[in-house]
C-alpha cells in the first residue's frame, strides 16, 4: 500500500460462469463492462446504467446484482454467473424453455436479465405465488411484453423445473 | 458523459483496521464505498467527483446483526437483504425490516447497505424514519476509538452529518423496547416497488385511556435530512385522542414540514399527503383503542 499510481491497473480474478478469469482493469470499471468487453461475454445487457432497469443482472455469490453498479475490483475472488451460464443454444435451461414457449421475450434487452432474476428468485423460493413472482422481477423492466407472458413464463418455469428434478435432470437451479 | 474507469482509484484494504489508517493517515481524501448503488450511479454519468475511493464491501467486521435483550446491533455493512430477512429485526424492529423490503429492487437490496443509506443521507433515505422513531443511536469509529450519537443527531444539513472526516459509521443501535408500541410506517412513491420515495412517515405511540403517551414521528423528504416532528409530537402528547385532535395534530404538521418541489413530488403534494398519512395512523390509534 505503500506505493499507489492511479492509473495502475491491479489484476482482478475471479470465477465466471464456473471457469476462473483473470482481469487487469481499473478497479472502479464497472464489471458489466469488464463481462462485455474484456471477457465477451455480451449477454448481459446494459440498459439504463444506473441500477433501475435489471437488463444487466447477474448473479454474484448466489445473489442478484446489477452489473452496472459493481466496481469489478468488488468482484475479486467472487463467482459469477451470467446468463451464458444458464444453457446453451443446445442445452437451454428450463426457464429459457419457459420464456420461449410462453412468449416471454420479445426484442430481447430484458430477457438475459430476467432470466437471472428468475433463477435467483427460483434459486432461494422454488414455489413462488404470483405476488412473489412480481417482487421477484420488480426490479427488472420489459417495454415490450407488458409482463403478463414474462409473469406466465416464470410460473411455467416452476413446472419444468419439478419436472426435471423428478427425472434427475441436471438443471436444479 | 459517461464516467472514466481509469480516472479514479479504487483500493481495497480488506481490514476495519487497513480502512481506519488510511482515513487517519490522509482525513478526507478518501470516500468510502460499500455497495456502490449511490456512488456507482455518479461514476456511469461522469458526476463522481472523488477520486480516492477505499472499498468495504466484504468486510466481515462491518456485516453483523447482534440481537441482545434490549437493543439490536446492526453493522454498518450489513445490507437491506440481510436485514428483511433477519427474524429478529423483523421481531424486534418490524418498521426497519418493512422498510428494507422497499428500498429498490432485489439486486439493489442485495448490495445497498444501512450503513451507506445512512451516510449518503438523501432527504428520502427510506430507512431513516423508522431509525428515527425508535430512538435508534449510530456508532462511529476512527483510530481514535469509538463513540455512540442519538441517530437524530446524525443530519446535520442537506447531506451532511456529523461525523469527522477519519471516522467510518460502524453500527446502528435500535433499542426494542417499542413492542407494545402502535407502530406504523408508509412510504409514497409513484410505483410500489423501486421508486424513489415522494415522501415517508412513521410512527410509534403508546396510548393510555384513550390518551396519547409516548409518541414519535418521523419523516422523509419533508426537510433536507430525515427528521423527527417534534412539533407535531408536541401537539399530540398527552391530549385525549380524538378527531380534534387528530386535525390540529394535521395542521400542525402542515406547519412544520419544509418540503420543496423537485423532479419527484411537489411541496404541496408531499405536506398534504404527510397529513393523510398521520391522519392514517392516528385513526389507526383511535380504533384500536376503541376495539380494547
Amino acid at each position: 500500500m505503500s506505493e499507489r499510481r492511479p492509473n495502475f491497473n491491479p489484476r482482478i480474478s475471479f470465477i465466471v460462469n464456473g471457469e476462473r478469469r483473470t482481469v487487469e482493469a481499473p478497479g472502479m470499471k464497472r464489471l458489466l463492462d469488464v463481462l462485455r468487453e474484456d471477457l465477451h461475454l455480451t449477454g448481459t445487457k446494459e440498459g439504463c446504467g444506473e441500477g433501475e432497469c435489471g437488463s444487466c443482472s447477474v448473479r454474484m455469490n448466489g445473489e442478484l446484482v446489477n452489473s452496472c453498479l459493481v466496481p469489478v475490483l468488488q468482484a475479486e475472488g467472487a463467482e459469477i454467473e451470467t446468463v451464458e451460464g444458464l444453457g446453451t443454444a443446445d442445452g437451454l435451461h428450463p426457464i429459457q424453455k419457459a420464456f420461449l414457449e410462453c412468449g416471454g421475450a420479445q426484442c430481447g434487452i430484458c430477457t438475459p436479465g430476467m432470466l437471472m432474476a428468475t433463477a435467483q428468485l427460483l434459486a432461494v423460493n422454488p414455489h413462488p405465488t404470483i405476488v412473489e413472482i412480481r417482487e421477484g422481477l420488480a426490479g427488472n423492466l420489459c417495454r415490450c411484453t407488458g409482463f403478463k407472458r414474462i409473469f406466465d413464463s416464470v410460473a411455467a418455469a416452476v413446472g419444468k423445473m419439478d419436472a426435471s428434478a423428478k427425472t434427475g435432470g441436471a438443471h436444479a437451479g | 458523459m459517461r464516467g472514466n474507469a481509469a480516472a479514479h482509484e479504487l483500493i481495497a484494504p480488506g481490514s476495519l483496521e487497513g480502512v481506519l489508517e488510511l482515513l487517519a493517515g490522509a482525513p478526507g481524501e478518501w470516500t468510502p464505498i460499500a455497495g456502490g448503488t449511490e456512488i456507482m450511479v455518479a461514476h456511469a454519468a461522469g458526476r463522481l467527483r472523488e477520486k480516492k475511493l477505499v472499498s468495504l464491501w466484504g468486510l466481515g467486521e462491518l456485516r453483523f446483526i447482534e440481537a441482545s435483550e434490549d437493543s439490536i446491533a446492526i453493522g454498518a455493512g450489513v445490507t437491506f437483504g440481510d436485514l428483511r430477512t433477519h427474524s429478529g429485526v423483523e421481531s424486534g424492529a418490524h418498521l426497519l425490516a418493512k422498510s428494507a423490503t422497499w428500498i429498490g429492487s432485489i439486486a439493489n437490496q442485495s448490495r445497498a447497505t444501512i450503513g451507506g443509506n445512512l451516510v449518503n443521507g438523501s432527504p428520502a433515505a427510506d430507512s431513516s424514519p423508522a431509525l428515527l422513531v425508535y430512538d435508534a443511536e449510530v456508532e462511529l469509529i476512527s483510530v481514535r476509538g469509538r463513540r455512540r450519537i442519538a441517530y437524530s443527531d446524525f443530519h446535520t444539513g442537506y447531506k451532511r452529518n456529523a461525523m469527522a472526516p477519519d471516522e467510518l459509521l460502524y453500527a446502528v443501535h435500535v433499542p426494542i423496547r417499542f413492542r407494545e408500541h402502535k407502530q406504523y410506517l408508509r412510504k409514497v412513491g409513484t410505483r410500489r416497488a423501486m421508486a424513489i420515495s415522494k415522501m415517508a412517515l412513521a410512527g410509534t405511540a403508546l396510548l393510555k385511556a384513550g390518551y396519547i403517551g409516548e409518541i414519535r414521528l418521523a419523516a422523509a423528504s419533508l426537510a433536507p435530512f430525515p427528521a423527527r416532528l417534534y412539533k407535531t409530537e408536541a401537539a399530540l402528547r398527552g391530549r385525549l385522542l380524538n378527531s380534534e385532535t387528530i386535525r390540529e395534530a394535521q395542521e400542525a404538521l402542515m406547519d412544520e414540514a419544509k418540503p420543496i418541489d423537485d423532479i419527484r413530488s411537489t411541496a404541496a403534494y408531499r405536506s398534504r399527503v404527510a397529513a393523510n398519512l398521520l391522519g392514517e395512523f392516528l385513526l389507526d390509534l383511535l380504533s384500536a383503542e376503541e376495539h380494547q
